[in-house]
């Protein structure tokens, strides 16, 4: 936590221009609503393809209220987490009663139908060319440069993750963890495993409702193009990638993601090949993710060298 | 009755696409996101075969085989690696493969839409009041055709019952000698092929390009979990009512939708129907 916390300080350093700070922002987004969907994901056990569809509808319904109807942006996007997190909890109960690839399906096809209303109703959200967002603004304290967004980013990052920790720390977490390992076993021991799934499930969507919300103002525009499947799934693999029960793992994930593209523009047209192929071959050779996978290349190398030193001492 | 034809005919092809989806879930539990890219291959290849010049007696079979390969090569070199990942995983890597197959399509071909020429003409024909075109008919032909053979590829031959074995009980088979792996492999190439079959019946209605393969691919998916995963009767009747549903509320309802009426149903059955129309009502083993 501390290491992230430096790591997000000391970055700067190594960003010499607006481009990069630019990237790191749009990292710091994308970590925010990883960070909560590996608690869906990882910890829980769950699995949405339609998250896009939340991040969306946080950054719709604050572009909206924000710029349509002349809210101050903080209503706007507290307002509107309000709306996401009722709307993932009356979709939540039905859904989370599935498992697996039915359950893969159905948010599938939420994230779906998320992204078809928002194109096709363009005279609240002007469909596939997007509106406008006004810049984030506190009282008369405008938001506006990329580096200034960067240490707020830089800061809610930190907050969510040690939210997510301290979640997963906590009776509720245990719970959550117990789900995972086995649903009738932590029923048995008194876990309502409807309430814990639906819950976690409404605070990943809150996650990615905040994200949405400050990305749209970030950027001054929302389009249609954040919310689609193939976004939905470019988060799931950030958080399978960087490792499934592990925070900084989402975080990693993100990054790491989130910056490929960016360094495959140089081989411009393979761009999807090299992305597709990137996505299956972490998955095949590191099914559990990066994170954890090279946690446990550094424990056997310590095992063995401390099983080597006790051998010297013998 | 218009909506009902389209939707039969559009039914048909989500059909041949939840067809690959359950046979390659039965052989392995793996959900298939790259079926959708086998659809697009088969008629990009065919009208890239069709503009080199070869008739469509050998471009199709050709086309379709070249589906199969990639087919074939998806399972080696992507699934049968990651054995034993996780549900989760196993997603990403179909998901991955499809991002790769659609990015080499755009290198192979390009980003434009493509016509195929209907097989045998375009003049509309008048049936009861409404029309419908030759490949329309093609397009139900031939599913019937591939349904009837399906059905006695899996109730009478050898490697058929053989598959149909693996999915009941992966176990079981091996203790009878069934080669799984081989199974395996063949499911693939087979689901492939159907896919295929269907790109190519459909491109002279609807025109083909890379990209063709995602809603396909997401449609038939739910037309796979309509009938029940895994059943291959529940397939064709999940693609054929998914087709007429869609149709019919385009039709009547709102037009704009019609895309998302695939997944409003499909959320609806998986809400009060989750084993679909045909599957198994799963029991879990704790």
């Amino acid at each position: 936590m501390l290491a992230l916390a430096a790591a997000i300080a000391v970055l700067p350093l190594a960003l010499s221009n607006n481009y990069f700070y630019d990237i790191a922002v749009l990292v710091g987004l994308n970590a925010i609503v990883c960070v909560g969907l590996n608690l869906l994901i990882g910890f829980a056990g769950q699995i949405s393809l339609g998250h896009a569809g939340f991040f969306g509808l946080g950054a719709y319904g604050s572009a909206i209220l924000a710029s349509r109807y002349g809210w101050p942006p903080l209503a706007a996007m507290f307002t509107t987490t309000l709306a996401v997190a009722a709307l993932a909890y009356v979709v939540g109960r039905p859904i989370l009663r599935l498992k697996g690839h039915y359950l893969a399906m159905a948010t599938l096809g939420l994230g779906v139908i998320i992204y078809m209303v928002i194109t096709t109703e363009d005279k609240l959200t002007g469909g596939p060319d997007g509106i406008s967002v006004v810049p984030f603004r506190i009282g008369g304290f405008v938001l506006q440069d990329e580096r200034v967004w960067y240490w707020v980013v830089g800061a809610l990052l930190l907050l969510a993750v040690w939210l997510a920790l301290n979640l997963i720390e906590s009776p509720m977490g245990r719970a959550l963890r117990a789900l995972h390992s086995s649903e009738v076993g932590a029923e048995v021991v008194g876990i309502n495993a409807a309430d814990h799934k639906v819950m976690v499930f409404v605070i990943s969507a809150v996650f990615a409702s905040l994200a949405g919300s400050l990305a749209a103002h970030y950027s001054g525009f929302v389009t249609p193009g954040k919310v689609t499947f193939l976004h939905s799934i470019e988060l799931v693999t950030m958080v399978v990638f960087g490792g499934m029960a592990s925070t900084f793992g989402a975080v990693a994930g993100a990054a790491v993601l989130t910056t490929l593209p960016q360094l495959l523009t140089v081989f411009k047209d393979y761009e999807m090949m090299v992305f597709g192929a990137v996505m299956m071959g972490t998955m095949i050779f590191m099914p559990r993710g990066v994170v954890p996978s090279l946690e446990r290349l550094f424990q056997r190398r310590r095992q063995s060298a401390s099983a080597a030193s006790e051998r010297e001492d013998a | 009755m218009q909506y009902l034809l389209t939707g039969l005919t559009v039914g048909a092809i989500y059909a041949l696409v939840a067809l690959g989806f359950s046979i390659i879930f039965n052989a392995s539990h793996v959900i298939n996101f790259a079926q959708g890219e086998f659809v697009m291959i088969g008629g990009m290849a065919t009208v890239s075969l069709v503009a080199a010049g070869l008739p469509y007696l050998l471009a199709v079979p050709l086309a379709v085989a070249a589906a199969a390969l990639v087919g074939l090569a998806l399972e080696k070199f992507a699934v049968e690696p990651a054995r034993g990942a996780s549900v989760v995983t196993l997603i990403i890597i179909t998901i991955g493969a499809s991002i790769f197959l659609r990015g080499l399509a755009m290198l192979i071909w390009d980003k434009n839409l493509h016509a195929l020429r209907p097989f045998t003409g375009d003049a509309p024909i008048a049936v009861a009041g409404a029309t419908i075109l030759p490949q329309s008919l093609w397009v139900l032909g031939v599913t019937l055709a591939i349904v009837l053979v399906l059905s006695w590829f899996f109730g009478r031959t050898l490697l058929g019952k053989a598959m149909l074995a693996t999915s009941h009980n992966r176990l079981a088979a091996q203790l009878v000698g069934i080669n799984v792996r081989m199974v395996l492999f063949v499911s693939f190439g087979l689901s492939a092929a159907l896919g295929a079959i269907a790109g190519i019946l459909i491109a002279p209605i609807t025109t083909t390009s890379y990209d063709v393969g995602v809603m396909l691919g997401l449609k038939g998916f739910a037309a796979a979990i309509l009938g029940g995963l895994g059943s291959g009767v529940g397939a064709v009747i999940g693609g054929l009512a998914l087709g007429i549903a869609e149709s019919m509320s385009a039709g009547y309802l709102s037009s704009a939708y019609k895309d998302a009426i695939a997944f409003v149903i499909i959320l609806a059955v998986l809400f009060f129907m989750p084993s679909g129309l045909f599957g198994q009502r799963g029991g879990e083993r704790v």
